[in-house]
């Protein structure tokens, strides 16, 4: 495609691209700015925008007034938890799909899609009593268990998807050159699996992290993760911006960096498949 | 290739996935179905006893149900309006070469990795307050009167906040759609002297086409389900205004205990929920086979 773009037109370009991409971004950076107000600046009026006395004291407040490590240890746990498991439940699914495919192989794929249709609410009710009968409600068990569920349906299409690109003539040279099946999986397959799996993984734990249906109705003070934390400010606390926004960049921001590096993936990964 | 025994061993690598995911789905929607038909209520316990469709009746009569399905339908459509066509404009501003597009890109993509909770407080709280809020301050610095948005427009101002949300993953999928068009085809229809906008309804928009249905049909799924961005915001009011059927069934099991109403009312949305996951399905099949 050798079209020369002329410089003007780039210029056009570059001032209603970064114009529009600033306006988008601007609340998350907003949140970033006031986050180091005091709280008498943080509703100041005309805002203030750079030129203010930078504090830290947001961060240390949150950290001091709330168990804030406990929810982001519950974060963590919940979210790498649910994608370990759902990944070791996962990979060997997803393997057997790929490269011994049978005619039941697409229903169970359909299948296992569909079920990630089912609405929440509409089994809520026995879930919060099962919950509750089995000591689960407001546990990281109970979260992890949940989340694992939820996200098994995405983690073996994104696999099987990834999978499926392996060559098949590979292991077919494999196999003549006399590797075993073990050999075939440990010393051809893994090693062209990896990029794949790693990318489910950083999808999934975002989706984990940021998942608030049963994070909410599920925990309370024990268990519950940076969604249902910053929840808590809904009222009165949200009148405290400075506050808020130290909280709520805490939480976002790990995982908008790892939003950013798994950019690519993610068309693949919601879309199951069907746009690369 | 599969001979029996690789099949064999096939068969017990996806069984474990294939069962859980089994359980996880079955059970909990058999006891949905089954407590849908009974009188429970947890503050009354003991008095369960079977009634039918009675709930059924109760909640598809019940007014409430007709305005959260109005809800429903206007929260799951505005969003989609917006984000559909503002995702369409992005990707195509984002698809010409110009500086720092690569920045960009990370710029607009970025809502879509921020909590719910998070984005629906930060809305709230900081850029919709009437009085302290930045659309405030800018409404008034051009002499407008501020809206106070959550009593006046409370539900456009949830679907503000879940479009903002939802507007990244459009113009990712639609821009990535955008990429794989054939350059040569635009360059052929452009020394046919076919004008922009020709080009754009005859060529770029039926390339999209399939992405833009993709885009639609798993953002419909999603936003059927709005949950923590009412909850955190409204609480489902003023009154029931910004009630969707999600948080209407919510408050009927965990805040008027109602199990037998709400179960009823799951039954409905699991409904609703599949008519939509039918046509997705089917598409997604497609492209299986392909």
């Amino acid at each position: 495609m050798a079209r020369a773009i002329s410089t003007r037109r780039k210029l056009t370009f570059s001032i209603l691209g970064w114009a529009i991409g600033l306006l988008i971004f601007f609340p998350i950076l907003w949140t970033f700015l006031t986050s180091f107000k005091t709280e008498g600046t943080a509703i100041a009026t005309p805002p203030q925008f750079l030129f203010f006395d930078w504090t830290l004291e947001n961060y240390h407040e949150v950290q001091a007034r709330s168990n804030y490590m406990k929810h982001v240890t519950n974060s963590i746990v919940i979210s790498v938890g649910s994608t370990l498991i759902g990944l070791a439940l996962a990979i060997p699914a997803a393997w057997a799909m790929a490269f011994s495919p049978t005619k039941r192989t697409k229903d169970v794929l359909m299948w296992m899609l569909s079920t990630k249709m089912m609405p929440p609410v509409g089994v809520l009710v026995p879930l919060y009593l099962i919950f509750r009968d089995w000591g689960l409600l407001d546990t990281r068990l109970g979260l992890v268990a949940v989340l694992t569920m939820i996200n098994l349906p995405i983690i073996v299409w994104m696999l099987y998807t990834y999978f499926k690109e392996i060559p098949g003539e590979i292991l077919e040279a494999a196999r003549m050159d006399g590797a075993s099946l073990m050999k075939e999986i440990v010393y051809v397959l893994t090693p062209m699996a990896v990029p794949g799996i790693a990318s489910t993984m950083l999808l999934n734990i975002i989706l984990a992290w940021n998942e608030a249906f049963w994070t909410l109705n599920l925990s309370a003070a024990n268990a519950a993760p940076l969604t249902a934390f910053i929840a808590s400010y809904s009222s009165p606390e949200g009148l405290f911006w400075a506050k808020l926004s130290a909280a709520s960049t805490m939480a976002i921001a790990p995982i908008l960096i790892m939003g950013w590096f798994s950019q690519k993936q993610l068309v693949r990964g919601l879309t199951f498949g069907a746009v690369k | 290739m599969a001979t029996h025994q690789t099949r064999a061993t096939a068969r017990i690598m996806m069984s474990p996935a294939v069962i859980l995911l089994f359980l996880w789905m079955i059970v909990p929607l058999v006891m949905t179905l089954y407590f849908s038909f009974l009188r429970y209520n947890l503050l009354m316990p003991g008095t369960e006893e079977f009634v039918g469709f009675l709930n059924y009746k109760y909640f598809l009569t019940d007014p409430s149900f007709f305005t959260a399905l109005g809800n429903t339908l206007t929260l799951v459509g505005g969003t989609l309006l917006i984000t559909v066509i503002g995702g369409i404009l992005l990707a195509l501003v984002l698809d010409q070469p110009f500086f720092g597009q690569g920045i960009v890109r990370l710029l607009v993509i970025a809502p879509f990795f921020v909590m719910p909770t998070v984005s629906a407080l930060v809305w709230k709280n900081m850029l919709m307050h009437p009085v302290n809020g930045l659309f405030a301050w800018i409404a008034r610095s051009f002499g407008f009167q501020p809206i106070d948005w959550f009593a006046e427009v409370p539900l456009f101002s949830i679907i503000l906040i879940v479009a903002w949300q939802w507007l990244p993953f459009a113009t990712l999928i639609l821009l990535t759609a955008l990429q794989s068009l054939d350059g040569e085809q635009i360059e052929a229809a452009e020394m046919d002297g076919a004008g922009a906008l020709s080009r754009f309804f005859y060529l770029v928009l039926p390339h999209m086409s399939r992405a833009i249905t993709v885009v639609i049909l798993i953002q419909t799924i999603f936003l059927l389900s709005v949950f923590a961005e009412i909850l955190v915001t409204t609480n489902g009011g003023p009154g029931i205004q910004t009630t969707n059927i999600t948080y209407l069934i919510y408050a009927q099991a965990l805040l008027q205990f109602d199990v037998g109403g709400a179960s009823a009312g799951g039954i409905v949305a699991v409904i609703l929920a599949n008519i939509v996951a039918f046509f997705l399905i089917r598409l997604i099949g497609k492209n299986l086979e392909r």
